[in-house]
């Protein structure tokens, strides 16, 4: 259990330190490359909560899916763009603003009426945690997980239509002009004599 | 001896300094979105952690719903940050005012 809770310091540790560079660094891609750094060692936090599927999801489909495209993003806007500096410096009220925010969630948490449940004892051998969530996310939660996956289906069809470009010179197909087209309009008929073209 | 204190107290640390980013950065585009991102991690892990000291499975299946939009989240806000890097050449917060009533 020792071991646990170094790990959960030493992660912690990591965690914040990531956090913090992310905000703070001028250079937007080692911004992106801690908020990676910060959301690995989250997934390895996770793992210490035995939640073993949200943590490897994290890990495969939201760092190798999601912050790669934000990458993508940051070298493909950084490059062209001038350092944007501030007029006003607002590291004082983002000071205090945080310190207000932990301040009131730390007293939630210390005060005597918060009292927090004892540690559960560890999964048996052989539990399986996606076998369990899936039990309770495909029957309990049908509903929210469709309307999950039409939300992902918006999104997708709004980040195309947004995005996509139609160049000037793109060349493409039209099926009606296409099944419009009469034989005078491609085929032009001679008698094998020479005649000036038209 | 790990409790739920712990955890909660590490993700509201690092919920305040997602809230900080968003005030250091407020005028530029792609930081700010990372900040946000940061705000939604603290948020799951509090999910998670519940979860787990409370041994009730709706703590993760809400964290898997909040992964999903945060994902669609970031596609359509990155999706906007292209489109207005095209068109303005730049992603600064503040130039986008021409809206403003």
């Amino acid at each position: 259990m020792a071991f646990q809770t170094l790990l959960f310091y030493l992660f912690g540790a990591v965690l914040l330190t990531a956090a913090v560079a992310t905000v703070t660094l001028r250079n937007m891609v080692h911004a992106a490359l801690s908020l990676i750094l910060s959301f690995f060692t989250a997934a390895m936090l996770w793992m210490l909560l035995e939640a073993e599927f949200l943590s490897i999801l994290l890990v495969l489909v939201y760092i190798g899916a999601v912050l790669v495209l934000f990458l993508f993003v940051v070298m493909m806007v950084e490059r062209h763009t001038p350092t944007i500096h501030h007029r006003r410096n607002y590291r004082l009220v983002a000071l205090a603003v945080a310190a207000v925010m932990a301040a009131e969630l730390g007293a939630a948490l210390v005060a005597p009426d918060f009292v927090p449940a004892s540690a559960p004892s560890p999964a048996p051998l052989g539990h399986s945690n996606t076998q369990a969530l899936g039990s309770v996310l495909y029957t309990d939660y049908a509903l929210a997980f469709e309307a999950a996956a039409v939300a992902l289906l918006v999104a997708i069809v709004g980040a195309i239509a947004l995005t996509l470009r139609a160049r000037p010179d793109h060349h493409r197909q039209n099926p009606a002009h296409q099944s419009r087209v009469r034989k005078q309009d491609r085929l032009r008929l001679t008698d094998g004599r020479s005649e000036p073209p038209c | 001896m790990l409790s739920l204190t712990h955890f909660m107290l590490l993700s509201g640390a690092l919920f305040a300094i997602g809230v900080a980013g968003v005030f250091v950065n407020r005028r530029h585009a792609l930081v700010l979105l990372m900040s946000l991102e940061l705000i939604l991690l603290a948020v799951n892990t509090n999910f998670i952690a519940a979860s787990h000291y409370l041994q009730d499975l709706a703590g993760q299946a809400f964290a898997l719903f909040v992964l999903t939009i945060a994902a669609a989240e970031i596609a359509i806000g990155l999706a906007i940050v292209v489109v207005v890097f095209r068109s303005r050449e730049t992603i600064d917060a503040e130039d986008l005012s021409e809206v403003r009533g």
